[in-house]
């Protein structure tokens, strides 16, 4: 058994935007009770403990924490890296630069598209100039920038405006992030997938600047999971190399196990060790003895791992499945059957998208 | 948070494709990357948001060095002090992998 490398700290679910495409869970209203300041020092000592190098701290909205800075301080303290993944709303002057005082190492900024309209429609309120306020606060404060856009149908036309946004900026890291489908993404995946003609010319754009930015700008290409050939080495395989612990406490192999029929481990019950080395949560995907054929026998089974195991429970209702994703799965047919749909020519893009709601209310009361 | 979940770090060697290396640039870490050395693992480790590279002994001499004072010529100078057969190409390639994937930095002077 290896340790793990990196912990996602999901602090809070809450989240000032409501972007169609967010991962988080369909019932937000479950997560409202928050680790304290000190549980989440609690177990950031013991994911140090456990051998993790790099904190990536995210929601939600990491920011809408008050004691954002102290978690901060306190991984700094015990060495780890420190990633910020924010949609920078609330990232004012003060704020950064307690931050920064903090000793975070990096902020990513997501922005939802370099059109304002467009960016504060799909993140359902208007945000697109506190964002851009932010991210040359960021720059001016000294870090890195990593400027990342999650792709869909609805924006994934704009990459070549997103990149000249990103140059503008500075920034030194765009990150391209084609849709994956979790939470609410999985909710809104008809009306998000993109075409094939899309992706295309997207991925040109993509190549061309790489090759104009080479050395000023680093590019990451984060690939249409639904296109491919193979399916992602998620997690870089269950219970290998990451952990997730949600906002009230709750320990995953992977931020959208929440959405498996899976016993749960949580750190108000055990320590972080005991759950990553015995859980049968943690166990049950490990290593290659769960695989069904045709991953069993192949020969990929060490470099993608079957897959994503919450993929296959979404699309075939079973996790320990093969990804559907992969050309060679039985269940292939059903994601072929969508990317068949999302190019049909009469399919004009329109499709509705169900926005998350903001602070986890629950849908209907009561 | 996006549906993109951060990139699994996998841990990497230093990749093969490098940048071309004067020997009069300072090279240092980039502000987003931090040297660490892991006392239970006994390994050095580069760390940035989405990467994690595990250095050999050699690996973490040069990045040792790599405060934005030593030029490289004083770089690959002092670990000929140190070890007997540090060739010349080998610290360069070294920092032209590392350049190249924006590791590190190089003050030009
Ligand atoms: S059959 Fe399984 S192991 Fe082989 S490529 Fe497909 S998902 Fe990966
Ligand atoms: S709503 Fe948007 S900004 Fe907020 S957590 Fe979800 S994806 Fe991130």
């Amino acid at each position: 058994m290896d340790s793990p490398f990196g912990l996602l700290a999901e602090l809070t679910y809450r989240c000032p935007l409501s972007c169609p495409y967010c991962s988080n869970p369909l019932n937000l209203g479950d997560y409202h009770d928050e680790l304290t300041t000190a549980q989440w020092q609690r177990v950031l000592a013991e994911a140090q403990e456990l051998g993790v190098w790099q904190l990536h701290l995210s929601g939600g909205e990491p920011l809408l924490r008050r004691d954002l800075a102290e978690l901060v301080a306190c991984a700094r303290e015990l060495g780890l890296y420190t990633n910020l993944i924010t949609s920078a709303l609330g990232l004012s002057q003060r704020r950064a630069e307690q931050l920064r005082a903090a000793g975070l190492d990096h902020v990513q900024i997501s922005i939802q598209s370099d059109e304002p309209a467009l960016s504060d429609r799909i993140a359902g309120t208007p945000s697109f100039h506190s964002k851009i306020e932010a991210a040359r606060i960021v720059k001016e404060l000294g870090w890195t920038l990593t400027v990342n856009v999650v792709l869909h149908r609805r924006n994934i036309d704009r990459v070549a405006g997103v990149l000249d946004l990103a140059e503008e900026l500075a920034a030194d890291r765009v990150e391209l992030a084609n849709t994956q489908y979790y939470g609410w993404a999985w909710r809104n995946r008809d009306a998000l997938l993109p075409s094939r003609a899309q992706l295309e010319r997207a991925e040109a754009v993509v190549r061309a600047a790489r090759e104009r930015l080479k050395g000023r700008m680093e590019i990451l290409y984060v690939l249409p999971d639904y296109y491919s050939r193979y399916p992602k080495p998620c997690m870089g395989g269950w219970g290998k190399r990451q952990l997730t612990v949600t906002p009230n406490g709750d320990v995953l192999p992977c931020p959208a196990a929440h959405a498996l029929p899976l016993p749960r481990a949580s750190v108000h019950e055990d320590p972080l060790a005991r759950i990553w080395a015995d859980s049968p949560l943690f166990r049950c995907f490990r290593g290659t003895d769960w695989m069904p054929e045709p991953c069993r026998s192949c020969e990929r089974r060490e470099i993608d791992f079957g897959g994503c195991r919450c993929q296959a429970f979404l699309l075939t209702g079973d996790a320990a499945r093969t990804d559907p994703v992969c050309h060679l799965s039985p269940d292939h047919d059903i994601v072929a059957e969508r990317v068949r749909a999302a190019n049909e020519e009469t399919k004009t893009g329109a499709g509705v998208l169900t926005p998350r709601p903001h602070h986890g209310r629950r849908l209907s009361p009561g | 948070m996006p549906s993109t979940r951060p990139t699994p770090s996998e841990k990497r060697t230093v990749g093969e494709r490098g940048a071309a290396v004067e020997s009069s640039s300072r090279p240092k870490p980039a502000p987003h990357i931090r040297l660490r050395f892991d006392s239970a693992r006994e390994q050095h480790v580069l760390l940035g948001p989405e990467s994690v590279v595990v250095l050999n002994h050699t690996g973490a001499d040069i990045l040792a060095l790599c405060d934005g004072h030593h030029t490289v010529a004083e770089i690959v100078a002092t670990l000929r002090e140190r070890y007997d057969r540090v060739a010349d190409d080998e610290v360069r390639h070294f920092l032209g992998r590392l350049t190249a994937k924006r590791y590190v930095v190089m003050d030009d002077g």
